[in-house]
């Protein structure tokens, strides 16, 4: 039964809206979620995979914090893998192939067993706004939903358009509606539409691959999640693998004889494309020196009946928007897919998304109290940025609704963090992919250490249950422990010492060292350090041990420089100020900063445009301004 | 920055025309409060313009005062400069006829710090101006025009650009870790490119050291027993080259003796009598404060007696000054050689006679060889220009050991990125690309007053 009036209305049922409805009904509040097809909730319309460098963490910062999408995740997982194990702990992430037919069912069934959360089939076309206070939505067939908070997770619906070639169809990629009216209601309140593009490849046909030609690329060979839940729901030793080819010059001179026939190259499409994703079109024209580009064929799901992905393989790096005869002789060129059948074409999609400077840090709009936007329609691309964000303003509408303050993550404390303070301090010109480049301090922000950094707020919030909270208690515990164990016993020069250090490379002992001590050497890890002692204790336990021993240094030196951001961080910039007022601000200076209206002056420092003369005379005003009261 | 500031910006008791600078949006108003002459406030921005400067109806001085309005001014606020005609004590009674009237003493360097927050100039370019002014030769000052013209800003961001290629290099392989066609950067690529990269950064340090030393000259300490003709060298010198300025006051020259002009170079020649075995306590502390100069001293004489043979003293000085550039005059000549010149193989040895001097071409030639000074007179000057982008270059230096160490250990790709880009961000602070607290005090603390 759908009421009339909730305390949270989420629009848009995709990884955004799905983390949002969840955190703020696990807070015990009525919450709706209005989704234009409820079968295609938590879709996964892009590449069957989740994590990666960088977005890995993220889930794991979203498990932390007691968000779903690691748990979902790891249930449909199909091929696990950790990347840049060979680089150092800070940049190691997780990565999953997934099976999309699994994932959004699994979701599904997560959203339907939370008692607060309604869910409902429709678009809303209207916003109830009263004295800049969000009141709630309208639907398409005129419905007035009251609310005291709405979360926007639009994804690619606001005037979403699907282009192949010259032709341009509205709606979704799986002929879903989409939203005329909201885009410009937005507009109406002050909100800057921006209009941006992103694209997808072919799907083909598995049976049709000639794998013969094509190289493998399997998982890992161990157990590996992304939940520190630890449940594992795939089989390491029956993955699902993915194979790698490359374009040749067939592929290419066939792009390039049809480049204008492209929805990009025609001058088919309004909106500006990621780049850290670009088309295949624009790789051979941008790096046209290149002889080939590597394609990963890459699973969609092994529910063979699944409509929409059952036999289908995901050609990743081959996105494009060419017409459909051509992406036909473009998959034909490529080894192994001479006779390939394409099962749906590739496509280009545009679609409305707001200036995320309008944005206050906790994702509430500047404009209007009581709405929160989250995902592309804030300028990112990526499922994992998407959830990142929705659960932020889920757990900030419901904040909002308790009266209290936000959670606002710190650059130093989480991806999740680097990732809202960049949106809302600098924007996005194309769609903004987290890097792992765009963290100062990612030697703190490791896979491994996601629940050290955030599990308290998750506690903290309400997410994480009591039971889930000892286990971490008793983890930290054993990790002191262990610490203990590791300052308390020595190793003394004996010849049976020696000869094993030896055999492992290290240099011998002169006199006794302890075992803190000699882990710290970069040749010893905690299994050599077991030669010694007995440590029965979980692997993940002895994993932060050996990391925060043998890169004390680093990280002591990372925490360092953090602290004098934190400084920063902590000059306050008040709301009434008036940058008008302040003389000799540099002019593009002083319209960022109306414009942005920076919480510190950390953050101010960060905006683009802002020079650090500017900062020097805005401090000065600002001590000043605090003298004179 | 509301108030109206002012100083003396001309060096004090030398000269016929001392100038008073006052900066700020009141300086037209308090300058025409004093001075009997065209109404101030009415005449057209950058004029100079002719009358008297009075306190009441006391007439302090006949002045010209110019009147430049913002923003095309120095500072960007409006400037009024009054150029003085009569020396130390009326100059100083502008100055305070302007405070009385309004205008607040400016602190070390204000001038150049209001230019700089106004954004009318970055970091490098301020700090050349201060050098500008303070420039003796035209070596000096063809250093100080050129850092001002932004090439220590794009030497720097040159190199700079080097580490960033690397850093990216680095982190393309971090994210994109399965693009098998791009080149992955181990750590034996690192390795060279990073002694690559410090030998190019040891360069411009040692030639930036140089650099320092057209500007603020060879500081030159004259050192031996009493008696060995140490003073008569000193003399000759002083004479010869006739010294262009004498006792100096400064925290670091406090105790230079004088300073002489060598190929466009001034060797600031530092007075150290007394270097003698004493049982005085006074004399005592003396001779240690001489000897600790030893080690700050770019260049240091030796003079001994050639007639003689070496002293216990004569011995202990020569240990002291071994890995010194350092030069050893045999003076007296003229008299019979007992030095033992078998002791001095490591040294470069110039000879000397006490009556007419003969040899201190010799020596001049020596010291010119030492300092490589004909290839500095002629060489582009484009270095780091003073101590606070020098000793930052040498911490960006010491990260590229860092590096280094990193990689002998055998660390992992992502810890020894952080030290790259500690060097990268600490090189982007010495054109203030990056921003930290600390630099914009701790600069304009050590600017003096004056453009």
């Amino acid at each position: 039964m759908i009421k009339m009036k909730y305390e949270a209305i989420v629009v848009g049922g995709g990884h955004a809206g799905c983390e949002a409805s969840l955190a703020i009904a696990r807070k015990n509040h009525k919450t709706l979620l209005i989704t234009g097809s409820i079968e295609n909730i938590a879709d996964m319309p892009c590449n069957p995979a989740i994590g990666g460098p960088a977005k890995g963490i993220v889930v794991r910062e979203i498990d932390a914090l007691g968000g779903e999408m690691g748990k979902n995740a790891d249930k449909a997982a199909i091929q696990v893998k950790m990347l840049n194990t060979k680089k150092g702990p800070a940049v190691q992430a997780l990565r999953a192939q997934e099976d999309k037919n699994i994932y959004p069912k699994e979701m599904l069934k997560t959203l339907k067993q939370e008692k607060n959360l309604d869910i409902k089939e429709s678009l809303v076309e209207d916003l109830m706004v009263e004295d800049n206070k969000i009141k709630g939505v309208i639907l398409e067939d005129g419905t007035k939903i009251e609310a005291d908070v709405v979360v926007l997770t639009t994804g690619t619906y606001l005037r979403g358009m699907i282009l192949v070639g010259a032709n341009k169809t509205p709606g979704g990629p799986h002929g879903e509606r989409d939203s005329k009216f909201l885009s410009t209601k937005l507009k109406e309140l002050g909100f800057n539409i921006l209009r941006l593009k992103t694209g997808t490849p072919p799907r083909v046909d598995k049976s049709t691959i000639d794998y013969e030609k094509t190289s493998l690329e399997a998982g890992d060979d161990r157990v590996l999640t992304f939940s520190y839940d630890n449940k594992v729901y795939y089989d390491y030793k029956e993955q699902t693998p993915c194979h790698l080819i490359y374009t040749n010059d067939k592929t290419h001179q066939i792009i390039k004889d049809h480049l204008k026939e492209s929805s990009m190259y025609g001058g088919y499409v309004e909106g500006i494309g990621p780049r850290y994703c670009p088309s295949i079109e624009d790789k051979v024209v941008r790096f046209s020196d290149k002889e080939r580009h590597q394609l990963f064929l890459e699973p969609e799901s092994n529910v063979e009946d699944d409509p929409n992905y059952g036999n289908t393989i995901y050609v990743q790096g081959f996105s494009t928007s060419m017409p459909e005869n051509i992406q036909e002789e473009m998959v034909h060129s490529l080894q192994g897919l001479e006779h390939a059948k394409i099962i749906k074409y590739a496509y280009a999609i545009e679609y409305d998304a707001i200036d995320a400077k309008q944005l206050k840090q906790s994702l509430e709009s500047k404009l209007v109290e009581g709405l929160y936007t989250a995902g592309q329609i804030n300028g990112t691309s990526g499922y994992e940025e998407a959830a990142g964000q929705g659960l932020i303003a889920g757990i900030n509408a419901a904040l909002k609704l308790e009266g209290k303050s936000p959670l606002i993550l710190k650059r130093n404390e989480s991806y999740i963090g680097v990732l809202i303070d960049d949106l809302v301090t600098k924007g996005v010109k194309d769609p903004y992919r987290l890097l792992t480049s765009r963290a100062e301090y990612r030697l703190l922000l490791r896979h491994d250490n996601a629940d050290m950094r955030l599990r308290d707020y998750g506690y903290q919030v309400g997410l994480i249950n009591e039971e889930q909270y000892q286990l971490f208690n008793k983890k930290k515990q054993d990790i002191e422990t262990v610490y203990k164990i590791l300052k308390e016993n020595k190793v003394t020069p004996k010849k049976e010492v020696n000869e094993y250090l030896s055999s492992i490379d290290s240099s011998t002992l002169k006199d006794g060292i302890t075992l803190y001590d000699l882990l710290k050497r970069p040749e010893i890890s905690i299994e050599n350090i077991k030669h010694f002692i007995r440590l029965d204790y979980d692997d993940e336990v002895l994993e932060q041990v050996e990391i925060n021993t043998r890169y004390q240094g680093y990280i002591a030196k990372a925490n360092k420089e953090a602290e004098k951001m934190l400084d920063l961080e902590n000059k306050k910039i008040p709301d009434d100020i008036d940058y008008d007022k302040i003389p000799n601000i540099a002019s593009e200076a002083r319209q960022k900063l109306n414009e942005i209206k920076p919480t510190t002056i950390a953050q101010a420092l960060r905006i683009s445009g802002v020079n650090p003369a500017d900062i020097s005379i805005l401090m000065v005003y600002l001590k000043r301004r605090g003298n004179d009261e | 920055m509301n108030d109206t500031i002012a100083a003396i910006s001309t060096a004090l008791g030398v000269g016929a025309i001392s100038i008073v600078r006052m900066s700020g949006k009141d300086s037209i108003s308090i300058a025409n409060s004093i001075f009997s002459g065209k109404d101030l406030e009415k005449v057209a921005t950058h004029t100079i313009n002719y009358g008297f400067i009075k306190d009441n109806e006391e007439v302090i001085d006949e002045v010209l005062v110019s009147v430049m309005k913002a923003p095309h001014t120095y500072t960007t606020e409006d400037i009024v400069e009054i150029n003085c005609h009569g020396g130390i004590t009326t100059t100083n009674k502008v100055l305070e006829t302007l405070l009385k009237h309004g205008a607040r003493l400016a602190e070390p360097g204000e001038f150049t710090k209001r230019a700089f927050l106004n954004g009318r100039i970055d970091l490098t370019k301020s700090e050349a101006v201060m050098d500008l002014l303070e420039s003796k030769t035209e070596s000096a000052r063809k250093l100080a025009i050129n850092s001002l013209q932004g090439k220590t800003a794009l030497l720097v961001d040159n190199f700079r650009d080097k580490i960033k290629q690397l850093i990216s290099s680095i982190e393309v392989n971090i994210d994109y870790p399965e693009y098998y066609d791009i080149e992955v950067v181990t750590l034996e690529k690192i390795k060279e490119e990073t002694a690559s990269m410090k030998q190019e950064l040891e360069t411009i340090i040692n030639e930036s050291e140089n650099s320092k030393i057209i500007k603020n000259g060879i500081d030159t300490l004259i050192i031996g027993r009493p008696n060995v003709g140490k003073s008569s060298i000193l003399n000759k010198f002083l004479d010869e080259e006739k010294a262009i300025v004498t006792d100096i006051a400064g925290t670091t020259r406090d105790i230079v003796e004088g300073q002489v002009m060598l190929d466009n170079i001034v060797l600031n020649i530092i007075d150290t009598a007394g270097i003698r075995q004493t049982e005085d306590k006074v004399e005592k502390i003396g001779v240690e404060k001489s000897l600790s100069l030893i080690d700050k001293a770019d260049l240091i004489i030796v003079v001994l007696n050639s007639n003689e043979k070496l002293t216990l003293e004569d011995q202990e000085l020569l240990e002291k000054t071994k890995n010194k550039n350092t030069i050893v005059v045999l003076n007296k000549n003229d008299l019979e050689r007992n030095i033992e010149l078998d002791k001095l193989e490591d040294y470069t040895l110039v000879s000397t006679n006490t009556n007419d001097l003969e040899g201190i071409d010799t020596l001049k030639d020596k010291i010119k060889e030492m300092f490589n000074l004909e290839q500095i007179s002629t060489k582009d000057y484009n270095y780091l220009t003073n101590v606070r982008q020098i000793s930052l270059a040498k911490n960006a230096y010491q990260k590229l050991i860092d590096v280094e160490t990193g990689l002998k250990e055998n660390l992992p790709v992502d810890m020894i990125e952080i030290d790259l880009r500690d060097c990268f961000d600490i090189l982007g602070q010495i054109t203030g690309k990056t921003y930290s607290d600390e630099i914009i005090d701790n600069l304009f603390e050590r600017f003096c007053v004056g453009k």
